[in-house]
């Protein structure tokens, strides 16, 4: 097997199209206008589009590209710009690489990135600092896809920090508001404690491969030798690279700074914190695939962390009443999965559920987006309702996103979770338990998106009297993604046919499972063969039934308020634990946060001051103690000093007499 | 090499000695130019500098550019310069620094100046005493050199600093003078052993790095009370105050809030990179045994030095003794890298020096920025600035990113060599190192926060005046630096790397034995 590469500039141009933009907006219409928020909106917001959709069509073309060469192993368009670290035997190419993985990722982040920015020149019209936000935006498409176009760990992590930045600077948008502020700082430390695993796997792996270019290490692992070699190690290295997974995907434990991070705009939470930089820890073990499989134990791990996020936060989720905090839960809950596909081996699965949930959780977003902006910038569900007929593109638009995300058929969600829950049985790697929570959590997932849509859509309008004035749809820069995301979402799911149907509807292949072969290799399912149209057939006919049954009911539940109160006082004690997130922000509070504040308010203010600095005052104040007394011996009296001479001549030939002697 | 070349090296120490002798000259009512002439003086040492930059040869790792005239030749002393590939960027620092740090601390109000000329006066005098250190290649000048720094920057905390300037003056001079004094007690012993051994007398760094120095390491006494491990600590007790290594680091904190703006910047830009100079220059290359046996100590102290100089930072109130302890904490790093006997690890040591000496030199400038214009450093007093001051807000935000060493800045290039090579030699090391990764993301960001985001609490707030021209263009040219250097490390340190790996090779080669 041997890839096939081509040398071209384009991957280069991919990712510094978003920067020119970002310096354009950043730097060069500030001066033109005079000022920081003085850009008009449609400028910036043009300028900013302009650059990301040039991107998207360079990821088009070398979409066509990469089909364009056959074989087996595929083939990779790179991009050699310089080395950026070139000392000591450490070499670090900057140079980018556009390969059946990395094209798909880039697809969606120039493709639903060009939506999410056509979207907020209608969303940020009224703000003043949207240059400021716009040339954010752009900077963030910039490190995401140096992210995934990275041939190096290194400018992988380059774009890794380069992502955690820019979703600091949004999350923080409105700073003046301390509690925003506050929440990018926790997502930029959280992402932080993440980001010290990921340098230690880095570090580690280069004891072991010499290397940090990616293609290296892969092919080198296609080695048995070298495979064989690392397999001890392995473990290691994987867990401490899942640890900055968890930090940038949001899983536990680090899961903690997501759903603060609703605290930026809306379409960056739709951008950011649910298409694109979440997921750039189920890419980064998408990627290193051939390195995760060497470790049984870490590949267990992620699935057990994926499959338990998954639940956990899809409980968190049924309770809340910020429609945003409701989408953020389900969004971790939904990288559960992924990483639960991850750790039965489905890579490629987890890369499909990636792109759908890319579609309808941008979808969601922006329609809660749409919806929030409708009313004045309410948030909390409890105050709407009933906005059904005065929003009904949004509604409609909406409605595909949830059954999409519900898994309902042939909306795209059904076609990936489906073949998540599948693998989870049908891969050796796989557990029933772990089948049973991706089936409860998809049960969950059903329930509390009806719920969502039902509170905020349905039922008797429950809005304040100023923010029913102001009702309104969205314009149609709004709009017009939301129809666009809407189509993906129902259709995104036939790049994947699950194989059962594709034989019923006459040989569909698995388009995405086929394109991403040259790197995740297609596993072949020990119990597909004889047993094949029997276990993928319960077990799809089991979750539509469940998704279905379980939507309705969340839907016909939640439509009138009497029922919300009272369906919420019924399960009392519990409610409240799910409302309140199981506490666990609290409990990071307490027992990490808390003490280490303190520490270090005792290590400036006290052990600092009175210790380290009193030990210095104190050899001060010894030394002053005691030049006073032997100022003693000072007398002035002439003989004194006579006499002390004397002995000390005395002292000193005595001395030199004896070394002479010697 | 030319004569024309080999003088360049004096022009560039003594020109601000001969610049300070013109401001002698001039009469009391220009006093409001004294300031452009420092100026000056900084553009001139720098286009010296940019003639010895383009002048220098990468490929070469032995010193360049070397004038030699006998000083005491009794005692083999010399007035011996010379210039490497690892003095090469300090002095390259030390030349751009000058002229940003006093454009961005340019005051506001000439008219208020205190004594001018002697300010003037004493900044030109620490100049010559900087780039003498650096570009000294005997031991006794390089001493020399190290002690005229300590006098002006004695005068320009005692007399320009704040409330408590004599107390925190006198005990910056009196803790620097004991490390001092155990060195000149060394660099006579050094000098003494080279005659003994050799006949002739030499002070010269080359030569005294042929003595072969006794060195038992069979215990920890025995180790340290060796010929060659008193010389060690004699010396690195000296570099370690001025760096400053926990414990002890407390006149920095002291003597960085009395400092005026301008002391400050020098003070955390160059002065502290003095004491690692000595480190890598002295220490490590003529003690490698001693340094070798110690280097668990040194390490240890310098990733205690990470992690308490970052908890310190974070529990502070005051604005400038934050960013004082977040010097602490990234000069830690630089102890782990140099001492962790790794060849990228100690590569990464002098690029954090560089690095840590411009984003340290832009912090305290912010600092110096909001103190002008609020007269306070408390960081409750502050709030919501970057509505007011954006330019200000831009700035700082590209400083605090290099800070917590973001990829893409300087900071990262530094920090992640360190870390990486580090992990290479001592993976535990480099493991609680790297905790700095996450308390000075902490730190640094909250202060940001406290300073530019967050409500409008403080009525003050609101008139702030956003940068001044000066003040953009000492800011920009920071920015340049720090995002050049984060993207293209190689243009900037290129010229190092032959110097660097002869010297880490025959380093590591004295000290391991395999």
């Amino acid at each position: 097997m041997h890839t096939q590469i081509i040398e071209s500039h384009i991957p280069l141009w991919i990712i510094l199209l978003p920067l020119i933009g970002f310096l354009i907006n950043g730097a060069i219409l500030p001066i033109v206008y005079r000022g920081f928020a003085k850009t008009p909106a449609n400028v910036a917001g043009g300028i900013a589009t302009f650059f990301i959709a040039t991107s998207f069509i360079l990821a088009v073309k070398s979409f066509f590209t990469l089909q364009g060469i056959d074989g087996e192993a595929g083939g990779a368009i790179l991009s050699y710009a310089f080395d950026w670290f070139n000392f000591g035997g450490l070499v670090i190419p900057f140079a980018l690489r556009v390969d059946a993985l990395s094209v798909v990722m880039t697809l969606i982040i120039t493709g639903v990135g060009s939506l999410i920015h056509i979207y907020s020149i209608g969303y940020m019209h009224h703000d003043h600092a949207v240059g400021r936000y716009f040339s954010y935006l752009n900077l963030f498409c910039f490190a995401m896809l140096m992210l995934v176009l990275g041939d190096s760990l290194v400018i992988l992590f380059f774009g890794w920090e380069g992502v955690g930045l820019c979703s600091y600077l949004l999350i923080g948008f409105w700073y003046s508001d301390t509690e925003k502020a506050n929440a990018g700082v926790k997502a930029f430390v959280t992402n932080r404690v993440g980001d010290l695993g990921f340098l230690v796997g880095m570090f580690l792996l280069y004891r072991v491969f010499g290397t940090l270019t990616i293609s290296e290490i892969i092919a080198a692992l296609a080695r048995p030798e070298m495979a064989a070699q690392v397999a001890p190690i392995a473990t290691m290295i994987t867990l401490a690279l899942f640890v900055g997974a968890t930090g940038k995907s949001a899983q536990l434990p680090l899961y903690v700074w997501l759903p603060d991070a609703m605290a930026g705009p809306t379409p960056v939470s739709a951008l950011i914190h649910a298409a694109t930089m979440v997921t750039a820890g189920v890419y980064m073990v998408a990627r290193l695939n051939p390195l995760f499989e060497l470790s049984v134990m870490t590949l267990s791990v992620v699935a057990h962390v994926g499959a338990f996020t998954a639940l956990f936060a899809g409980t968190i989720a049924i309770a809340q009443t910020d429609i945003k905090k409701v989408l953020a839960y389900s969004t971790v809950s939904q990288l559960g999965y992924m990483f639960l596909a991850c750790g039965v081996g489905a890579y490629n699965t987890a890369i499909f559920h990636l792109m759908t949930h890319a579609f309808f959780k941008a979808l969601l977003f922006l329609g809660s987006g749409s919806v929030i902006h409708a009313c004045s910038g309410e948030q909390d569900m409890r105050k709407m309702g009933g906005l059904k007929k005065h929003l009904p593109h949004t509604y409609v638009t909406m409605l595909i996103g949830s059954l999409a995300i519900s898994g309902i058929p042939i909306f795209a969600g059904f076609f990936s979770k489906d073949e998540i829950i599948y693998s989870t049985i049908a891969l050796p790697a796989g557990f029933s338990h772990l089948f049973f929570i991706g089936v409860l959590t998809a049960i969950l997932t059903a329930f509390y998106t009806a719920r969502m849509m039902s509170i905020t859509f349905l039922g008797e309008e429950r809005l304040s009297h100023h923010a029913k004035e102001h009702l309104h749809e969205s314009p149609w820069s709004m709009v017009g993604p939301l129809y666009v995301l809407a189509a993906l979402a129902t259709l995104g799911g036939f790049f994947g046919v699950p194989h059962l149907l594709g034989m019923a509807l006459g040989h569909i292949p698995h388009f995405l499972s086929n394109w991403l072969a040259p790197v995740i290799a297609i596993k072949h399912m020990p119990l597909v063969g004889e047993h094949l149209p029997w276990h993928e057939g319960v077990v799809m006919a089991l979750s539509v039934v469940l998704a279905v049954a379980s939507f309705w009911s969340g839907w016909k539940v939640f439509q009138n308020k009497f029922f919300i109160s009272d369906f919420l006082s019924a399960i009392g004690p519990f409610h409240k634990v799910l409302a309140n997130k199981y506490y666990v922000d609290e409990l990071y509070d307490f027992l990490i946060l808390s003490p280490l504040k303190r520490l270090s308010q005792w290590a400036a203010q006290i052990f600092d001051k009175l210790v380290v600095d009193g030990a210095v005052n104190g050899v001060g104040v010894w030394s002053r103690y005691f030049a006073d007394r032997i100022r003693v011996i000072q007398t002035g009296d002439l003989q004194t000093y006579a006499l002390a001479m004397i002995i000390g001549v005395f002292a000193l030939v005595l001395t030199v007499y004896g070394m002479l002697n010697n | 090499m030319t004569e024309n070349s080999s003088s360049l090296l004096s022009w560039i120490i003594f020109t601000p000695l001969l610049f300070g002798i013109l401001l002698l000259c001039l009469p009391k009512k220009f006093e409001q130019y004294f300031r452009h002439l420092a100026l000056v003086a900084g553009m001139a040492n720098l286009l010296f500098a940019i003639k010895l930059w383009s002048n220098f040869d990468g490929a070469i790792s032995t010193m360049q550019f070397v004038q030699s005239i006998p000083w005491i030749p009794k005692l083999g002393i010399s007035y011996l310069l010379g210039v490497d590939g690892i003095s090469l960027p300090l002095v390259m620092l030390t030349a751009i620094i000058t002229p940003i740090a006093i454009l961005g601390t340019w005051p506001h109000d000439l008219s208020k100046l205190k004594q001018e000329k002697f300010f003037v006066l004493m900044v030109l005098a620490l100049q010559t005493g900087m780039y003498g250190t650096f570009l000294a290649s005997d031991i006794f000048l390089f001493y020399f050199f190290w002690e005229i720094v300590l006098i002006p920057m004695f005068f320009l905390i005692g007399i320009w600093g704040g409330a408590e300037r004599i107390y925190a003056t006198i005990k910056f001079f009196l803790y620097t003078m004991v490390g001092s004094l155990l060195m000149l007690v060394a660099i006579w012993w050094m000098i003494y052993r080279y005659k003994q051994g050799f006949g002739v007398p030499s002070a010269s760094f080359a030569d005294l790095a042929r003595v072969q120095y006794n060195f038992v390491d069979e215990s920890w006494m025995k180790a340290i009370f060796s010929e060659q491990g008193l010389l060690f600590l004699a010396f690195t007790l000296a570099f370690v105050i001025k760096v400053p290594m926990v414990p002890f680091h407390t006149w920095l904190p002291d003597a960085h809030v009395q400092a005026p703006t301008l002391g400050s910047v020098f003070l955390a830009a160059v002065l502290l990179k003095l004491g690692t100079y000595g480190l890598m220059r002295i220490s490590m290359p003529m003690f490698p045994e001693a340094a070798y046996y110690f280097s668990m100590m040194m390490m240890g102290f310098g990733v205690i030095g990470v992690v308490y100089g970052a908890f310190c930072a974070w529990g502070q109130s005051d604005f400038k003794k934050l960013v004082a302890y977040s010097s602490v904490s990234h000069m830690g790093y630089i102890l782990v890298g140099l001492f962790s006997f790794n060849q990228v690890a100690i590569a990464g040591s002098l690029y954090q020096m560089i690095n840590h000496g411009i984003s340290s030199a832009g912090l305290f400038m912010v600092v110096g920025f909001l103190y002008e214009r609020l007269h306070t450093r408390n960081l409750d007093d502050f709030g919501n600035i970057a509505k007011v001051a954006p330019l200000m807000a831009i700035g700082f935000m590209i400083l605090t990113l290099s800070s917590v060493a973001l990829p893409g800045t300087n900071g990262f290039v530094g920090e992640f060599t360190i870390l990486f090579g580090t992990f290479q030699a001592q993976p535990a090391v480099a493991l609680i190192a790297g905790l700095g990764v996450i308390f000075g993301a902490i730190y640094a960001l909250k202060a940001y926060q406290r300073v530019m985001f967050g409500p409008l609490t403080n009525d003050h707030n609101k008139n702030v005046v956003d940068l001044s021209v000066r003040e953009f263009l000492a800011m920009g040219v920071l920015a340049i630096f720090i995002f050049g250097i984060g993207f293209f490390p190689g243009s900037f340190f290129g010229k190092s790397d032959t110097t660097l790996s002869v010297y880490s090779q025959q380093l590591i080669e004295k000290v391991i034995h395999e």
